[in-house]
């Protein structure tokens, strides 16, 4: 059993759209959404929710206003910043605890807060197990490790041969509880300076946690050199190029569709796409200590 | 003023917002907060003047004086202190910097020591004043950076803040206590989708908002009528030109091709100063 996260450092450069046509292709695998707080795998893939469970990232510092004798040394102590007029501000507060320690007259206590939910669902292409994070909550590094353990143990028990993760944008604690663990990451990237820039981050990101790392270039054409720059430079760093996708408007029909661009026939995009994922395949088949090498 | 740019989705333009915006004001601060991937500097081509650590005060344990009596495993909230047998032991990455450990050993065996975990950087873009930050690879948590970064706004600035993507830690300490957050959308499912958990965001956080449609025509007109229907103000609709994708993928701004979208972003900012008077 294989586990491939497919990450981007740049947002909107198109894990959702790769992600559920890999999903489609991909025969025995099960899906995760580990982009807990804007997931949108789920807008293809229509979910039918099977099991659900609510989440408890941590917990919040609550002051009894009967108790509180305004003496302050919670104020001083919180490093956060979460407390202001005796009261705590639970976006601020990061659940440390400490005031709890130190408040003479044992005014504050810690409130466990549900965080948000994460499913277990039925799509046309397989077991999904995502999740969705409460507005302005934090810790989605946890809940994203919620769901990868789920899809994890149900890859097993199913006796699965795949685990394909959408992951989160950026490099910080969701997009590293997507990739801790995993065989392959597939980063995929744009032909601007921008996502140029952030694929050397993500690709740095993955090295530091010793995970294996394949290339794909989106809407390659809106800049062809550009893209010969990231060939290039992945070269340099070892790292395989597996696909390169042309942009094409039909991407967003199929999307407004529901379907993934396996299933819709988007050109010279859909050939693409399932050429790379039978390429793919076959790298997290073989040896995955010598995959990701060009 | 304090203007945050975020989305919900990433892709949706907020940096290509943020960037011709300030390109087309005066008396600028512009805090680039996508710790993560900051990308403002392609287009901005700031000279960076200062280069400053972010630190994180972590616990160090003197084992000479360390009894293993566990307190400090006991209260900490992260796990990022273990005891095994005769053997403390500290994860850097989960510590949160909070100082109770520090405070709670009764042997007095608990140290604090700066660890760094990115820089902020500071500089000019012509006259526009820049100010962005690194999160170093291998560490979690943005938050600290962008609190930092915050410490330098200076009053009487029109201040651009460009969000990274996303809902959670690091877009919440970017958009709080701003005056107005500018949401970047794009009409597709995916785009509407996240939008509405944005908007659901800026509502709890409590700052006045409105919507920007980038990319318009490449979809369908769903995010229009959302924003009709919750009575959401659409601020600019920036067509999908792809003069204006191709000069993005080479860092060049598109009021450098298209200097009449300055009247444009002027006029978003006039309308946001309406916006934020009226809900003072």
């Amino acid at each position: 059993m294989k586990q491939l996260t497919i990450i981007s450092g740049k947002g909107g450069t198109g894990k959702t759209t790769i992600t559920s046509a890999f999903a489609h292709l991909a025969e025995n695998s099960v899906l995760a959404d580990s982009d807990v707080d804007a997931a949108d795998l789920h807008l293809i893939l229509e979910p039918e929710v099977k099991h659900q469970e609510p989440y408890s990232g941590g917990s919040v510092a609550v002051i009894d206003e009967q108790k509180c004798t305004g003496c302050g040394i919670c104020v001083e102590k919180c490093r956060f910043d979460a407390i202001r007029n005796f009261k705590v501000d639970p976006i601020s507060c990061e659940g440390c605890t400490f005031c709890t320690y130190v408040c003479p007259e044992g005014a504050i206590v810690m409130a466990p807060q549900i965080s948000g939910n994460w499913f277990v669902s039925s799509t046309r292409a397989g077991t999904m197990v995502h999740a969705k994070l409460g507005i302005a909550e934090d810790n989605s590094g946890k809940l994203v490790s919620v769901v990868r353990q789920n899809a994890k143990e149900i890859a097993e028990k199913d006796r699965l041969d795949t685990v394909i993760i959408d992951g989160p944008p950026g490099i910080g604690c969701p997009v590293i509880a997507s990739i801790t663990g995993s065989d392959m990451v597939l980063v995929v990237t744009e032909p601007t300076l921008s996502g140029l820039h952030d694929m050397e981050r993500v690709l740095d990101t993955a090295k530091h946690f010793k995970i294996p790392a394949m290339v794909c270039v989106n809407k390659y054409d809106i800049n062809p050199e550009n893209t010969e720059k990231i060939e290039v430079r992945c070269r340099e760093k070892g790292v395989r190029v597996v696909g390169c996708l042309p942009y094409d408007k039909a991407v967003t029909q199929a999307m407004i569709l529901k379907k993934s661009v396996a299933e819709h026939d988007c050109g010279e995009v859909t050939k693409a796409v399932v050429k790379m994922w039978r390429e793919v395949r076959q790298i997290l088949t073989a040896d995955t200590a010598s995959a990701g090498k060009a | 003023m304090k203007i945050a740019v975020a989305s919900g989705k990433g892709g949706t333009g907020k940096t290509t917002v943020s960037t011709n915006l300030a390109l087309s004001l005066d008396n600028v601060q512009y805090l680039d907060c996508d710790v993560e991937e900051p990308n403002s500097a392609i287009f901005l081509k700031p000279v960076i003047e200062e280069k400053l650590p972010v630190e994180i005060p972590v616990p160090v344990i003197d084992e000479e004086k360390c009894d293993y009596c566990r307190k400090c495993v006991k209260m900490c909230a992260f796990n990022a202190l273990v005891v095994l047998g005769e053997k403390a032991l500290f994860f850097p990455e989960l510590c949160h910097g909070c100082g109770g450990c520090t405070w709670i050993c009764p042997q007095k065996a608990i140290t604090e020591q700066d660890r760094i975990i990115g820089t902020v950087e500071k500089g000019h873009a012509g006259k526009i004043e820049f100010i962005q930050g690194l999160l170093n690879v291998g560490e979690p948590m943005a938050p600290p950076i962008i609190k930092k970064q915050r410490s330098y706004i200076k009053d009487g600035k029109t201040v651009i803040l460009d969000s990274p993507p996303g809902t959670s830690c690091p877009v919440i300490e970017t958009i709080r206590e701003t005056d107005f957050c500018a949401l970047v959308t794009e009409p597709t499912p995916f785009g509407l989708n996240d939008l509405v958990l944005a908007v659901e965001t800026v509502r709890e956080i409590g700052v006045p908002f409105g919507v920007i449609i980038n990319q318009h025509g490449i979809g369908d007109d769903a995010v229009d009528r959302y924003c009709n229907t919750e009575g959401i103000e659409i601020l600019m609709r920036i067509p999908w030109d792809r003069r204006i994708a191709e000069a993005y993928s080479k860092g060049e701004p598109a009021v450098e091709l298209f200097p009449e979208m300055k009247k444009d972003f002027q006029q978003v900012f006039s309308r946001i100063q309406d916006i934020v008077r009226q809900a003072a």
